[in-house]
């Protein structure tokens, strides 16, 4: 047959044959499961927080009429049915810009004009590169490591280029000045145009938030430069531990920037796939002071619009302040207990993290594990905690890590018991490699071993109760999902 | 090095003058928000009809929304709320629906879809659910295939007249260009495998690669389908040329009469799914017009070809379905005994609103394109103009919308070839609604004639007596 177009077919920056990717594909052939497949792989790959659902259960059970289509008692299916102004949901975006505003303690206002709704952080990312004209002979300069999908979100269509701004253990991974201009050297070698920097903050692999020194040097920089300054804030509700989120919006505020030309130079990502734990409901948005790029965006937005149901139902509950607040709070205590979790589990192990104080995630040193400091022998590790000890966990190298031996570990999106059992595995792994005398990559197929859990009679019982609540028609799509 | 520009912006907000330089994408007008169709909307929101609050107002005539058929919609909510909304007693549905992003989409959803898009066709076409890839909107799928279908620079063949949106959606951010099929109202509108030469030739004129050809079917703005003769001609010329296909069916349940819609599907059955062939068509649907939920923003490619399916979908994570929403719809389309129902019952309704609005403009004096399907008719005032020309369509759309207080869309917008067309919709509000609209072109048309000193409007254009279809 014939070609399909260069950019959608022949190109392969969707990323999607990196570790990242085929680690998800390997979960997906044999996924752990407490009682069907006890020796499966778990799945510490996916930054998702499904902590604290019962809080958004219980909400859901107490105010039917959000999901319900009703309003005041009232139904308003019609007009929510017929709702596709790309201008959004007025109600649904007030609630948004308070929710961000709440996050950042009120520190800085949000104007609910300056929102841009859109399917998910996917979508706005990739919109807001759009929207700044940033395309083929552009580059973006994003701090390393960074969360693989920006591979894909930030290049495929737009065919803008990243450009590394390279970060190192040294000072714990932090911008530095001579990074950032190193980068911008690199760029303009390679014949590209900067068009402006991304940051991740909370950043995303890191787990840790990013510092008002490293805030106020990117400001600096962007201002010299003359170039606009991306801030995903995606992980922001997500910080449980000192120091406190500062929003690059705060930074602006506390140098009297408003209405200058940088002003209008930052642009804030958002979504709620992460700090509410809802990545099916694809709501993202962008947020800018710059009007040209709000209208820009806004028309384009008509790409990936938010489901106006899902806008009802989430406007009404992030209208609830009481909710709100409590939420924020109640899902804090709850990472942070999660992730000492795993720290402890990790230490146990004989394996240090960076310390982190946001995300979902951990930012793992194993180095000390690999058989030489290259690469290669990170993969080589990768696949043996794959494959042999059966957890999904993200090598250093799909994040675009200098330096070898850093992995990033989830630790939101499963039980107490699969972390505990994660870290058992992980802590037999590292004693039979720091025992056996040779390498284990020449030891024969790897026997996994069978765990069981504490908790395996409370599963059972959790499992009849579901039966009675599940159709099985329900439970074979589950399994269909996973293994499609 | 700043660059002052001044930038249209239909916000109310006011556009301060950038003094950096706006990107290219910032400044294009290829969003398309500047043309007619944009500022009749404009004119709608600053002065909206309302029966009892404001009955001298702007009657919107130009969105293509279907409102007819809610209340079908609405019981069925009232029966099922609590499997299709996450109900009290099934709100553990809820934890693994919030948490759904894959962008195969949900199993369940599109086994409903395949079927919901098979009875629409009466059965005489097949859909695979392996096939279907979800977006949210038929604006984004259409966006999305021109992406994977066309390099930046080349041409897409689309029949006039058509729908305003695409030049948006096609040519935006893809920077592929349309090319149009010119149709005339000689043979109603017809596309004739001569006018695709002709277009395919004025763009390797232009020195642009054409990717393929993009049809509606049935047709916005026509409100009719495609005769089955045409779809296969059209079939031979995209084999013959080498190029895509997409049929953009998005108004497939609107059809008056089943019987009268072939979907490009059935094409391929007849012709019995040739390798050759199969492999460059691709099918755009939407539960926008039919199930009239355009805010829940469900769209579709289905396509034939291996490698789109597999690129669609990776490239549908800009552009996924609210998993809530998809949930809902699973439920809804999955219940046979509604989706008849609702199919049959929708066509029905469908159909009296257009007798209704075809015979009131024709007591006006008004002839219309004889349609069959779609939420508009083809209106004809041609014999209206002053001159057979695009700036008299325009001055009398001006007083239809400032005068008589309808908001229609001009064939200009739509890129028509002959002066004088207007689509009028009218499944977006309640048959009084309707009725007031139709006394007021009829009064409007009344006063014409008194201005020509009586006369009758003669039929100059040709268009006047239309034929069936």
């Amino acid at each position: 047959m014939k070609l399909l177009s260069r950019k959608g077919a022949i190109c392969n920056t969707h990323g999607q044959d990196t570790p990242y990717f085929l680690g998800w594909q390997e979960y997906e052939k044999n996924p752990y499961d407490e009682v069907r497949n006890p020796n499966g792989i778990i799945q510490m790959g996916l930054a998702e927080n499904q902590l604290s659902f019962d809080r958004l259960e219980s909400w859901l059970a107490a105010n039917p009429d959000a999901a319900g289509f009703k309003k005041n008692g009232v139904s308003i299916f019609r007009d929510l049915a017929l709702f596709q102004d790309y201008h959004g949901l007025p109600s649904f975006k007030k609630a948004m810009t308070d929710f961000m505003s709440d996050i950042r303690g009120n520190k800085v206002e949000f104007d609910p004009k300056n929102l841009v709704l859109m399917a998910g952080a996917t979508s706005a990312n990739e919109a807001l590169i759009f929207s700044l004209g940033a395309g083929e002979g552009d580059a973006l300069l994003l701090p390393t490591p960074y969360y693989p999908g920006f591979d894909r979100d930030l290049k495929w269509r737009t065919k803008a280029e990243i450009v590394p701004i390279i970060c190192s253990s040294s000072n714990g991974f932090q911008i530095t000045k001579s990074a950032l201009e190193k980068a911008y050297k690199t760029a303009g070698k390679k014949n590209l145009k900067v068009k402006g920097i991304l940051v991740t903050n909370p950043s995303n692999p890191l787990g840790t938030t990013i510092s008002k020194e490293e805030l106020n040097l990117l400001v600096d920089f962007i201002d010299k430069k003359q170039i606009d300054l991306i801030s995903d804030e995606i992980y922001s509700a997500t910080v449980f531990n000192s120091p406190e989120f500062t929003s690059i919006m705060e930074i602006l505020e506390e140098r009297k920037l408003r209405d200058t030309q940088l002003w209008n130079r930052v642009h804030i990502v958002y979504s709620l796939s992460k700090d509410l734990g809802l990545p099916g409901f694809r709501v993202g948005a962008i947020y800018s002071n710059n009007p040209t790029v709000v209208g820009t965006a806004t028309k384009m937005s008509s790409f990936g619009l938010v489901s106006s149901q899902t806008q009802h139902l989430l406007g009404e509950m992030l209208s609830d302040k009481i909710f709100t607040q409590n939420y924020l709070s109640e899902n804090q205590k709850r990472l942070k207990k999660r992730q000492e979790q795993l720290v402890s589990g990790l230490k146990n192990a004989g394996i240090h993290c960076l310390k982190g104080n946001a995300g979902l995630f951990t930012w793992v040193d194993m180095s000390h594990l690999l058989k030489n400091k290259t690469f290669e022998a990170e993969m080589d590790l990768w696949k043996k905690i794959v494959y042999q000890v059966g957890l999904n966990i993200s090598p250093g190298s799909s994040c675009h890590c200098s330096e070898p031996g850093w992995f990033r570990v989830c630790f939101a999106n499963m039980s107490e018991a699969t972390l505990d059992l994660a870290m058992v595995r992980l802590k037999d792994f590292v004693d039979s490699l720091l025992t056996s005398s040779t390498s284990t990559s020449t030891s024969t197929s790897a026997e996994r071993r069978v765990y069981k859990t504490k908790s395996g009679s409370r599963w059972k019982l959790f499992k009849w109760i579901c039966g009675l609540m599940f159709d099985k028609r329900e439970q074979d799509e589950w399994i269909d999902n996973y293994c499609f | 090095m700043g660059i002052l520009l001044e930038l249209h912006d239909t916000d109310d907000q006011e556009v301060q003058s950038p003094s950096v330089e706006l990107s290219k994408i910032a400044v294009s007008s290829a969003h398309g928000e500047d043309s007619p169709y944009f500022s009749g909307w404009k004119a709608y929101d600053e002065n909206p009809y309302h029966e009892i609050h404001n009955p001298s107002g702007v009657i919107q005539m130009g969105l293509a929304e279907n409102q007819v058929s809610f209340d079908l919609v609405e019981e069925y909510l009232e029966k099922h709320s609590e499997k299709a909304l996450f109900g009290k007693k099934t709100n553990s549905g809820f934890r693994d629906n919030a948490l759904f992003q894959d962008y195969h989409g949900l199993l369940s959803f599109r086994k409903a879809m395949a079927s919901f898009m098979e009875q629409i066709r009466g059965g005489r076409a097949k859909f695979e659910p392996t096939r279907i890839v979800l977006t949210a909107g038929a604006t984004a799928a259409n966006e999305l295939l021109t992406f994977i279908l066309a390099n930046p620079g080349d041409a897409l063949l689309i029949p006039t007249p058509y729908y305003p949106g695409f030049d948006r959606d096609l040519r935006w951010r893809t920077g592929v260009n349309i090319v149009p099929i010119h149709c005339e109202s000689s043979n109603n509108f017809a596309i004739t495998p001569e006018a695709l030469e002709a277009a395919y030739e004025t763009a390797r004129g232009l020195n642009l690669r054409v990717a393929g050809v993009l049809i509606t079917n049935p047709s916005n703005p026509l409100g009719a389908t495609i005769q089955r003769k045409v779809l296969n001609e059209i079939l031979n010329f995209v084999v013959e040329k080498n190029i895509h296909l997409i049929s953009d069916e998005i108004y497939s349940g609107s059809v008056f009469s089943s019987s009268e819609f072939v979907s490009m599907a059935e094409i391929l059955e007849d012709r019995k799914y040739k390798n050759n062939e199969k492999e460059r068509v691709h099918i755009v649907y939407s539960l926008s017009k039919d199930l009239g939920l355009p805010g829940f923003r469900v769209g579709t490619i289905y396509s034939y070809n291996d490698k789109v399916v597999t690129t669609a979908r990776r490239m549908s994570s800009f552009t996924l379905i609210s998993s809530q929403t998809q949930h809902l719809l699973a439920c809804m389309l999955s219940d046979e005994k509604f989706v008849e129902k609702y199919i049959r019952i929708n066509r029905e309704r469908l159909k009296r609103r257009y007798e209704m609005i075809v015979n009131g403009l024709r007591e006006a004096g008004i002839e219309c394109l004889k349609g069959n399907a779609g939420l508009f008719c083809w209106m004809n005032l041609g014999p209206f103009l002053e001159d057979p020309t695009m700036e008299s369509e325009l001055e009398i759309w001006k007083l239809i919308v400032n005068e008589v207080k309808l908001n229609i869309s001009p064939g200009s917008s739509c890129h028509c070839s002959e002066p004088g067309w207007f689509r009028v919709c009218f499944a977006n509000m309640s048959e009084n609604t309707l009725e007031v609209a139709l006394k007021r072109i009829r009064d409007f048309v009344d006063k014409m004639e008194w201005k020509r000193g009586g006369r009758k409007p003669i039929s100059g254009n040709g268009a006047g007596d239309c034929k069936p279809n």
